[in-house]
């Protein structure tokens, strides 16, 4: 078996009185889209913020491509390679879409000191965040101002500045809310192949979308992973179809 | 052409314009007085760099006004009188050049811009705000009681300083190096905010987690920013005390601070070109409301809340709208 990307061990975190995450163990290997999912309030996003290093865990370890990372903030790790998109859409909301783009391209590259040539005609960084818009289906709405875009755009958008940093693992905080069905199906369609060029950790509601793409799936319930395996274990498992299932057909 | 470019086109004309009729009419007083509007733009564009394209709102600025007025006060000082400036470790003399004491102004404001902003940018919102004006106060005081340099009454040099070729005493000609100043402050303020590091700052501004994840450190961009913004500011402060013959602590009072971000919101926040505008619309009303009463802050308070309630774009937002992504 291939060594895990990302490797997460004993994962602790309480604010005051109530335990957020209760010692998680988690990894993700090379070429697999590996779902995190739970009810609200489980702990999902808390968790993807101490692997993202925006929030740092009580007790446990993260490692990233064969390095501890616990110690280190969220700009070493997105610089280790680290893409992160986020699950309340974070983009700079007066720039463009290509302008995000190329923001994300230039951040990857790294000379963000530079002072005096235009960094909208750098050829390279154009490129980049072209093909970046182009693979989620964004080009068209290049010059487009980035409030202007519809809320499944801007998750769209998450993407391909994520893509532009060329990372070697995807944390993904629910990318298809509010895609609509076409949107989320052309989505699904582009995770899917992503997985061979960097896995992915993908948080996601969307529970048909989860079954059909992820490799493994790990449910978390009030902050601790009940149970972890393919899709077939997940749907048999009697824990999982209590805690999370039977609530959402319930409802 | 876009309506912001004609503006700005406009708006150079101007003020290319209006001292050179001012000159043939023979009224010095009018030139002055658009030496004065072109000195606050610079300043203004100045903190415009920090407060508009870096969202960091400094209302101590006139720290920077101030020790540029205060670089030139001194090394004029020492110049006209003959003393060193320092004699350990190393002998310094003053300087009655002007490329030269712009030179310090610019290094010593960015310095000090270096050092107030990395304390001060390790809070942010209102506390940036409160701290940023301490320190301005800090040296307001200080230069008060520092009686070295003349204290509460200020230092008079009685010559303006030299520049080659040039005889600074007369209005127009000083004029001209304070606008060919202000045009290489815009044209560089512009060159940045459309630069690598315009993109990242202006990136920070709008979203800090965006920019962590990937990968870069505001606290960085924003330092540089504000070392860049201090710098400017405080090469207005040496011209603004050449233009004066006269340097006082009122310079560093937080009323000049205040002053400054008026010229940035009259003009239009984030607007490179904004407050030059946003100056000379200060220096009319300051003319016009000035004639009419001595209390003509009152108004000026009127337009302003107008502006804040109504007009948030300033006078750029006005007339040319939004901006337009620049790509």
């Amino acid at each position: 078996m291939t060594e895990p990307i990302l490797n997460i061990h004993g994962l602790t975190k309480s604010f005051g009185a109530l335990q957020v995450s209760r010692a998680i163990d988690l990894e993700l290997r090379p070429g697999e889209i590996h779902a995190l999912i739970g009810p609200n309030g489980a702990g999902k996003t808390t968790l993807v913020k101490q692997i993202a290093g925006a929030l740092r865990p009580d007790a446990g370890s993260v490692w990233f491509d064969g390095q501890e990372v616990t110690a280190l903030d969220t700009p070493s790790r997105a610089r280790l390679g680290m893409g992160r998109t986020f699950q309340i859409s974070s983009l700079s909301m007066d720039y463009t879409v290509l302008q995000n783009a190329v923001l994300g391209a230039l951040c990857h590259r790294g000379d963000v000191f530079r002072f005096f040539r235009p960094v909208m005609k750098d050829r390279a960084l154009l490129e980049a965040a072209r093909r970046a818009l182009d693979e989620v289906g964004l080009l068209d709405f290049a010059a487009q101002r980035t409030s202007e875009l519809s809320h499944g755009q801007r998750r769209q958008l998450e993407v391909a500045v994520a893509l532009t940093l060329e990372p070697k693992a995807f944390l993904m905080d629910e990318p298809m809310a509010g895609l609509g069905i076409e949107g989320s199906q052309h989505m699904m369609g582009f995770l899917d192949g992503l997985r061979q060029r960097a896995p992915i950790l993908l948080v996601e509601h969307d529970m048909d979308a989860v079954f059909s793409l992820a490799d493994r799936i790990s449910v978390l319930v009030l902050g601790e992973v009940i149970a972890s395996g393919s899709v077939e274990e997940i749907r048999g498992n009697p824990l999982v179809r209590s805690a999370y299932l039977g609530e959402d057909e319930a409802a | 052409m876009s309506k912001e470019t004609l503006l700005n086109a406009a708006l150079l004309a101007l003020l290319a314009l209006f001292p050179l009729g001012a000159w043939l009419a023979d009224e010095p007083f009018l030139i002055t007085l658009t030496t004065r509007a072109v000195i606050f733009a610079i300043a203004g564009v100045g903190l415009n760099f920090a407060l508009g394209l870096g969202g960091l709102v400094s209302l101590g600025h006139a720290a920077f006004f101030g020790l540029g007025g205060y670089v030139m006060g001194v090394l004029a000082y020492h110049a006209q009188t003959y003393t060193s400036l320092l004699s350990w470790p190393i002998e310094l003399s003053g300087t009655t050049a002007m490329p030269i004491i712009w030179l310090f102004a610019v290094a010593l404001s960015a310095l000090l811009a270096l050092g107030i902003g990395a304390l001060s940018l390790r809070t942010s919102g209102v506390y940036f705000i409160m701290i940023t004006l301490a320190f301005a106060q800090m040296l307001y005081y200080f230069t008060i009681s520092w009686p070295a340099y003349g204290g509460e009454d200020g230092l008079s040099i009685y010559v303006r300083n030299k520049f080659i070729g040039l005889n600074t005493m007369d209005p127009i000609q000083f004029y001209l190096i304070c606008y060919g100043l202000m045009l290489l402050v815009l044209a560089l303020v512009w060159t940045f905010s459309r630069s690598a590091f315009g993109l990242a700052l202006g990136a920070a501004r709008q979203n800090e987690e965006r920019v962590l994840a990937l990968g870069q450190r505001p606290y960085r961009l924003y330092l540089t920013a504000f070392a860049i913004s201090g710098a400017i500011t405080g090469l207005a402060g040496a011209l603004f005390a050449d233009l004066n013959r006269f340097v006082s602590p009122t310079m560093f009072s937080w009323q000049t601070s205040g002053e400054i971000m008026i010229f940035v919101i009259l003009g239009g926040v984030g607007r490179v070109f904004g407050p030059v505008a946003g100056a000379a619309l200060f220096i009319l009303l300051e003319y016009s409301l000035g004639g009419l009463s001595d209390y003509w802050h009152v108004y000026l308070g009127a337009i302003l809340l107008g502006v804040v309630l109504f007009a948030r774009g300033g006078i750029y937002g006005l007339l040319t709208g939004r901006e337009v992504a620049h790509d």
